[in-house]
């Protein structure tokens, strides 16, 4: 009898699927921090330059204490909200009467496509000329930056809802506000929140800076004010918070998003 | 209720300002419980006229328009080429849509989305969403929608083309069993021969550049049971009329893709 080889076929994109456990993660970020501790307490690098988690720990344990990080959070939450609801809720209803009207869209696309790209920040002075110095231009400056993307997302959101869905929709019976509600709206959805997400980002960049130049209380004053005065754990403690804020932001989108758009 | 298309004619003018003729001269009518397929090679128009008929586009030229006793706006179900079903909704929810937006009650829309859910076979995935249905119980949604309204012009575009073999011809079997108890007014498109002469009471045969009715045949079978054994040399006979007929074409429009 003749010998026969065996070969078995292996899957070949069984790393697109392979599973990693979830403690990794947190190694990682373990690792992380311990190979930064180290650095530190073998004073490889200066503290002032880099300092130690566990200093940054200590002195933003204070900074809890003394109610002042309660202090410059809330103030800078108050902004960041007010100014991302703003930015949203105009961008995604603004976005839809673009999407929805040729008239709307022929004016005004061109308009929103050439104040898009400006950085938002340089308008800055503009906006506390407008609205002078309290909590307004920050708002508004925030809401400006959120506003575009949201905007940009919701209207090709509706744009590229599935033509045959509205003619579906049409046959069997659906009147102008039906088609606008159960259709093109749940279509353009995933598109929005995009839009959403990527403002988060946005949204947090423009409080930091808008807090470093003009505000007295926030975040990024806190930040700033430790930085002149060259106390980096302090500075370190803030930029952490900001961290966990982005952070904690995009769970909550994520989560909405998650409730909102089962079907996916 | 009876359906009629009158001298329709339809210019499409494409990206480079050019007119195309798409339709011309189309004229026939759909009697009540009627089942009226649209034959025709790649092109001709048959989605088009389709379209025309569902109020989804209008004419260049003609008309269609409903003949009936009574004075109420038409009701009509459409199973689309691309099936189209709502993502966002549950196989209950699409195959009640229609009656949803007539406004009919939530008791009514419940025990008739059961029914026809029933009907084509999809009892148990009431709540799955289309994502995770396959092909062809997409495609059984899909119809189940369009039953749901009741109907009183069925409009089926290739409902089954993107179906493998077997599952076709179990859904052609099925969609014959379920037209008899509904006994809907169809026009229904494919470009199968065979499936046009096992579904249809009529086959209207179209022609390219521009669509053209080139003809229409009567289909003299019984509307079931027409793949027995003592039918087979009647329909082959049809088939090959058929094909004849679209042959020359069919080649055509293999030439310019
Ligand atoms: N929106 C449009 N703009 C320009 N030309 C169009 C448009 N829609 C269809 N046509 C043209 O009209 C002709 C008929 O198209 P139609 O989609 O009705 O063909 P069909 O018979 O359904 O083909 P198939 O069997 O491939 O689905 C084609 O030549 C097509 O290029
Ligand atoms: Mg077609």
């Amino acid at each position: 009898m003749e010998t026969t080889t065996r070969k078995v076929i292996k899957n070949r994109v069984a790393f697109l699927e392979q599973k990693v456990p979830g403690y990794v993660s947190v190694l990682g970020i373990t690792g992380i921090l311990l190979l930064w501790e180290l650095v530190c307490r073998l004073n490889i690098v200066p503290p002032l330059f880099l300092p130690a988690p566990t200093a940054i720990v200590t002195d933003g344990w204070e900074l809890i204490s003394s109610g002042e990080l309660l202090k410059n959070l809330i103030a800078s939450l108050y902004r960041i909200f007010g100014g991302y609801a703003i930015g949203a809720i105009f961008g995604i209803t603004v976005g839809l009467i673009l999407g929805f009207s040729k008239w709307a869209d022929a004016i005004f696309t061109p308009i929103v496509y050439s104040i898009y790209p400006i950085p938002k920040i340089a308008l800055l002075p503009l906006i506390i000329l407008w609205f002078g110095i309290g909590e307004m231009p920050k708002i508004a400056i925030i809401a400006l930056g959120v506003f575009f993307p949201v905007l940009i997302n919701t209207f090709s959101g509706v744009k590229n809802v599935d033509p045959s869905l509205i003619k579906a929709a049409v046959t069997f019976g659906a009147s102008h506000v039906s088609v606008i509600r159960k259709v093109i709206l749940p279509g353009a959805l995933p598109t929005i929140f995009a839009g959403l997400k990527l403002a988060a980002g946005t949204a947090l960049l423009l409080l930091v800076s808008a807090e470093m130049i003009a505000a007295e209380y926030g975040i990024g004053a806190m930040v700033l004010h430790y930085g002149n005065l060259m106390i980096t754990t302090k500075l370190m403690a803030g930029v952490l918070i900001l961290s966990l804020l982005g952070l904690t932001f995009n769970r909550g989108l994520q989560w909405l998003e998650r409730k909102l758009i089962p079907w996916k | 209720m009876r359906v009629v298309v009158e001298n329709v004619e339809k210019t499409f003018v494409d990206s480079k300002k050019n007119e195309v003729l798409a339709l011309e001269d189309i004229n026939f009518s759909i009697e009540k419980e009627e089942f009226v397929v649209l034959v025709g090679p790649s092109g001709c128009g048959k989605s088009t006229l389709l379209n025309i008929v569902g109020g989804l586009l209008s004419p260049t030229k003609g008309q269609v328009y409903f003949e009936s006793s009574n004075d109420k706006d038409p009701t009509l179900g459409i199973v689309f080429q691309e099936i189209a079903l709502f993502p966002w909704r549950s196989v209950f929810e699409n195959v009640t849509f229609g009656l949803e937006e007539r406004g009919v009650s939530k008791k009514e829309r419940a025990e008739k989305g059961k029914h026809y859910i029933e009907m084509v076979g999809l009892t148990g995935f009431e709540a799955a969403y289309p994502k995770q249905l396959s092909g062809g119980m997409k495609q059984r949604a899909g119809i189940a929608r369009a039953l749901a309204v009741e109907p009183d012009l069925l409009l089926m575009d290739e409902p089954f083309s993107a179906l493998d073999a077997q599952t076709r011809t179990i859904m052609q079997e099925e969609l014959l069993t379920i037209w008899n108890r509904t006994r809907l007014s169809t026009l229904y498109v494919t470009h199968n021969i065979q499936e046009a002469v096992y579904l249809a009471d009529r086959v209207i045969v179209l022609s390219r550049h521009p669509g053209h009715i080139k003809k229409i045949i009567p289909i003299e079978l019984p509307k079931i049971g027409r793949d027995q054994e003592k039918y087979r040399s009647q329909f082959e006979r049809y088939s090959n009329e058929i094909w004849e007929l679209i042959r020359h074409d069919a080649e055509e429009a293999l030439k310019e893709a």
